[in-house]
């Protein structure tokens, strides 16, 4: 069986990592691979994983009463889904879904908290890396709730 | 240069700088819910007009106003002329109320072009927002007429909706060519939506194209010019070789009232095509 380190390894998330931390993370990974329409979580639900996008499309989306489905962002090859397997409760604040047929790599959350827990220059690694995509998304969503394209922006 | 740019020195009919010359409207198309495309006519009498990529026209319905806009058709096409806007303003709204065969006033074309001849030799991106694709169609006409004249040629096109995609038949036909890279995102989508939602900037980190030898160029919102272009500068693009279109209040268009003045720059006159290196420290200006 195909081992997952080349492809963690090669990853841009994973960029400057030893491989010591490399080898302890493919521990805690494993191939995963949704059909189009599958929800991948659900807001509510426990948050113990995070993936990596191999290939395909997943929406970011909230439901509600009178708009029904509302995407927020979505995310493609090479992009990190959920942040919320890292932060207490680690319960999932939006909905999932595979628009498209994706494959990617999931992260075991309970494993990975485990691993930060007992080697903090590892937990320290994957928190810088989280906090880079908590700001770029932060950033994106500010410009987009500017409504730029309205008529009166 | 390209042979189609042959004079692009401004229309002036009789001596006269501000006398628009007559168009007949020959088609007006609706693109999205508030935006249309007039396709113009000149009078059989009427001067021969040529322009470049980027350039725009003083647009006058009569008895209404004048307004610059932007020309959206293509350079090399003869004996039409074409311009996209939205109906926001009295006039624009004037405008969308004309018809087929009504005629409308113009005068131009003014301005500072794309740099679609600097860019021969180098990877070409396109970052349009919203109505801003309008005013960079041109050169995309261009550097597709040309296409063994440049590198990869990459377009990044974000909008409010899905709804209010613009060129939409146009831009199919764009992705589906090999040698065109071509990106759509939306702010917002409900869900039925296969397509990227999020800012156009997102786009730009994975876009296929080498930053150490490319020119980009950026028509939309101001900050949406500005985030673009720091997302741009962040890839390795230098900022010299990022252009991006300025819009302030032009009204005389050749460099004489004032109107729009930007810093020391007229942005008629010396715009609204700007390299982005030129411009960077007035756009962080809140003043201007």
């Amino acid at each position: 069986m195909e081992s997952l380190e080349p492809i963690l390894t090669a990853h841009p998330f994973f960029k400057g990592l030893d491989q010591a931390h490399i080898n302890l993370i493919t521990g805690c990974a494993s191939n995963v691979r949704f059909n189009e329409g599958k929800f991948i979580f659900r807001e509510g639900e426990e948050a113990h994983q995070f993936y990596l996008i191999r290939e395909g499309r997943v929406a970011i989306e909230l439901f509600t009463p009178n708009r029904g489905h509302i995407t927020i962002e979505t995310l493609d090859e090479g992009d990190i889904v959920g942040w919320s397997w890292l932060i207490p409760p680690y319960n999932w604040h939006f909905d999932a879904k595979a628009i498209e047929a994706t494959r990617a790599i999931a992260l075991d959350g309970k494993c990975l908290r485990k691993k930060c827990e007992d080697d903090h220059d590892l937990g320290f690694e994957i928190l810088k890396r989280f906090a880079h995509i908590m700001e770029q998304r932060l950033a994106s969503t500010r410009i987009q709730l500017l409504d730029l394209y309205d008529v009166r922006a | 240069m390209f042979e189609h740019n042959v004079s692009t020195e401004p229309l002036y009919i009789e001596g006269s700088p501000f006398l628009p010359e007559p168009y007949v409207i020959r088609r007006v198309k609706r693109e999205t819910e508030d935006t249309f495309t007039l396709e113009l006519e000149p009078k059989p009498s009427a001067h021969p007009f040529t322009f470049l990529p980027g350039q725009f026209n003083m647009v006058y319905v009569y008895g209404v106003g004048e307004i610059p806009i932007s020309i959206s058709g293509d350079p090399s096409a003869r004996g039409v002329l074409v311009h996209t806007t939205r109906a926001v303003g009295s006039v624009t709204k004037a405008m969308d109320r004309l018809k087929k065969g009504d005629m409308i006033g113009i005068r131009g074309p003014y301005g500072i072009p794309w740099p679609v001849d600097e860019a021969v030799g180098k990877d070409v991106v396109i970052v349009a927002g919203g109505i801003g694709l309008a005013p960079l169609r041109p050169s995309l006409y261009t550097l597709l007429q040309n296409r063994d004249r440049y590198g990869k040629v990459v377009l990044l096109y974000g909008t409010r909706t899905p709804a209010d995609i613009l060129f939409r038949e146009e831009l199919e036909q764009w992705r589906a060519r090999f040698d065109l890279d071509v990106f759509v995102t939306v702010d917002r989508a409900m869900a039925g939506w296969k397509g990227n939602v999020g800012v156009v900037t997102t786009l730009i980190a994975k876009s296929p194209f080498d930053p150490r030898n490319a020119v980009a160029m950026i028509c939309g919102p101001e900050v949406m010019m500005r985030f673009t272009a720091m997302e741009l500068i962040k890839r390795g693009v230098d900022g010299q070789q990022i252009y991006v279109s300025m819009e302030r209040n032009m009204e005389c268009g050749v460099g004489l009232c004032g109107h729009c003045q930007y810093g020391h720059h007229f942005v008629c006159k010396d715009g609204p095509v700007f390299r982005y290196g030129s411009i960077k420290d007035l756009i962080m200006k809140w003043e201007i």
